[in-house]
């Protein structure tokens, strides 16, 4: 059924979008934490 | 505090999980609709979550203003940034959700063009957050959450009285509720909501390292060349 | 209170005169008014029946376009002169400060509507079927709820990258009720389409909110620039 097809969209693209947004959220952190232990050391 | 997000992580994993298997196979299939009513099982806690989280910005902001808290500010930040991302789910699911069921993908009913509004308003203070180059931005942001909070009863109000002029179809749930549906639904609502939590906390949590970070860099300017090692190390602050 | 509004009527005065002298930018907003009617006028060219339920969007839209030139430049003179630096560290009400730049912008855009009207009239072959008298009042309210504001939010994006884009990205959203508010009225007033009232009230009571609003928060602005 084509409606079944929206519905699947609609879930996709709510997983899609907070996925990426949790992805940056860790990349941004994994960058801190690496500036941070660099900072350490000094 | 790790500890206490981890297992948060792990609730909120497993409640989405289970949220998504009712919603996609122990809730029953809707009479008039069909299947494309489980959207409504995503639709609406992504936007209850995004509404708390604009609630928590706008608390947050008075706070800072009467504070000049930094944690006030980031947790401001935090939920802002987090809302505007539930909130583009709303916005996105909504009409994928219309156009099977009305043939239409858009309407000014009131609670679509209020998180509309709602959206605009708060993608405006994450744009004057970036792009504002005064030391005092988080004051300007604040100030910019108060408006949006004034504004939105007013836009609430207004798109009502329109509404009821010129009536059109409601992007609402479908009719009353079957045990199973409700159950599935407040599965979810559950679900998204400590979600929201959680990514909150993890962008707030983002923000104060952030902070840190940027501190311990003027410091260190400040301490002078690398060759050159500060008469005191450097100290990690503790919060 | 007193010092307060003579502060804010010098200022205003002053502000009045200096845009007097160099009568450059006011040139050139009212052309760019002009072209906007005319370019509207131009794209949409409706029936005599069209044109009065379309006409109060087009026209407000167009009233939003030359009162978002007219506002870009409200704080440039200061900027320039380091003006706001001063104003800080004096003892006069921060309050008369925004009265007076609220005022002079008002004034400003009242004169730029006062000139498109009467071309939209002319090109939609404008006729009110209901009070047009309603209108004024509509006029005035709608323009002071994007003035106040506008005014507002230009000193919010002062410290900003891209300044002037940042000041619609800021007062669109907000608007919004107002601006509904004023082209239903329009609407409502020129097709006799009901009474007008509800909307009216909605935009008296957005001014008085933003009005309170603005007058409250603009100290902390100032202090924070």
């Amino acid at each position: 059924m084509n409606a079944v097809k929206f519905m699947f969209a609609a879930y996709i693209a709510t997983w899609l979008i907070h996925g990426i947004y949790l992805g940056t959220v860790v990349n941004r952190f994994k960058k801190l934490q690496s500036q941070l232990k660099e900072l350490g050391k000094k | 505090m790790k500890r206490a997000f981890t297992i948060l992580s792990i609730l909120t994993a497993l409640l989405l999980a289970y949220g998504l298997y009712q919603a996609l196979v122990v809730a029953p299939t809707e009479r008039t609709m069909g299947d494309i009513q489980r959207i409504f099982y995503y639709h609406v806690p992504n936007a209850w979550t995004a509404f708390c989280l604009f609630t928590v910005n706008l608390i947050a902001s008075v706070a800072y203003l009467i504070t000049k808290k930094v944690k006030a500010d980031a947790l401001a930040v935090a939920s802002a940034e987090v809302g505007v991302i539930f909130c583009t789910i709303v916005l996105v699911t909504g009409p994928i959700w219309a156009r099977p069921v009305w043939g239409i993908w858009w309407t000014w009913d009131v609670r679509l063009t209020t998180t509309l509004v709602l959206w605009l308003i708060y993608v405006a203070y994450l744009v004057l957050r970036r792009f504002s180059d005064s030391a005092q931005t988080p004051v300007l942001a604040a100030v910019l959450a108060v408006f949006g909070a004034l504004d939105v009863p007013l836009v609430y109000f207004s798109i009502w009285f329109f509404r009821t002029q010129h009536p059109q179809p409601v992007m609402g749930k479908g009719g009353s509720l079957d045990p199973q549906m409700l159950h599935a639904f407040l599965i979810n609502l559950l679900a998204f909501s400590c979600f929201g939590a959680m990514v909150c906390w993890a962008r707030y949590r983002l923000e104060m390292l952030h902070r840190e970070v940027d501190e311990l860099h003027a410091l260190e300017s400040l301490a002078g060349t690398d060759s050159v090692k500060p008469s005191m190390p450097l100290q990690r602050s503790s919060r | 209170m007193n010092s307060l509004w003579s502060l804010a009527l010098a200022t205003l005065v002053k502000d009045i005169r200096l845009e007097w002298r160099s009568k450059d930018a006011l040139n050139a907003m009212l052309f760019f008014s002009l072209l906007v009617v005319v370019i509207f006028s131009f794209s949409f060219d409706p029936s005599a029946e069209e044109s009065r339920q379309i006409a109060g969007g087009l026209i407000w839209v167009a009233f939003l376009f030359a009162a978002i030139v007219a506002l870009n430049q409200t704080w440039a003179r200061e900027l320039r002169n380091q003006v706001l630096d001063a104003y800080r560290v004096s003892p006069a009400p921060a309050n008369s400060l925004f009265l007076a730049k609220a005022l002079g912008n008002f004034l400003f855009v009242l004169i730029l509507e006062a000139l498109m009207t009467p071309l939209f009239i002319v090109f939609y072959n404008l006729r009110a079927l209901g009070p047009a008298w309603q209108l004024i009042p509509v006029g005035v309210l709608g323009t002071w709820a994007l003035v106040v504001n506008g005014t507002f939010f230009a000193a919010l994006s002062i410290r900003t990258r891209s300044r002037e884009i940042m000041l619609p990205l800021l007062l669109f959203p907000i608007s919004i009720p107002a601006i509904q508010g004023m082209v239903e009225a329009t609407r409502i007033i020129l097709a006799a389409d009901g009474s007008a009232r509800f909307w009216i009230v909605l935009l008296i009571t957005y001014d008085v909110v933003f009005t309170t609003a603005c007058l409250g928060l603009f100290g902390t602005i100032l202090q924070a620039e």
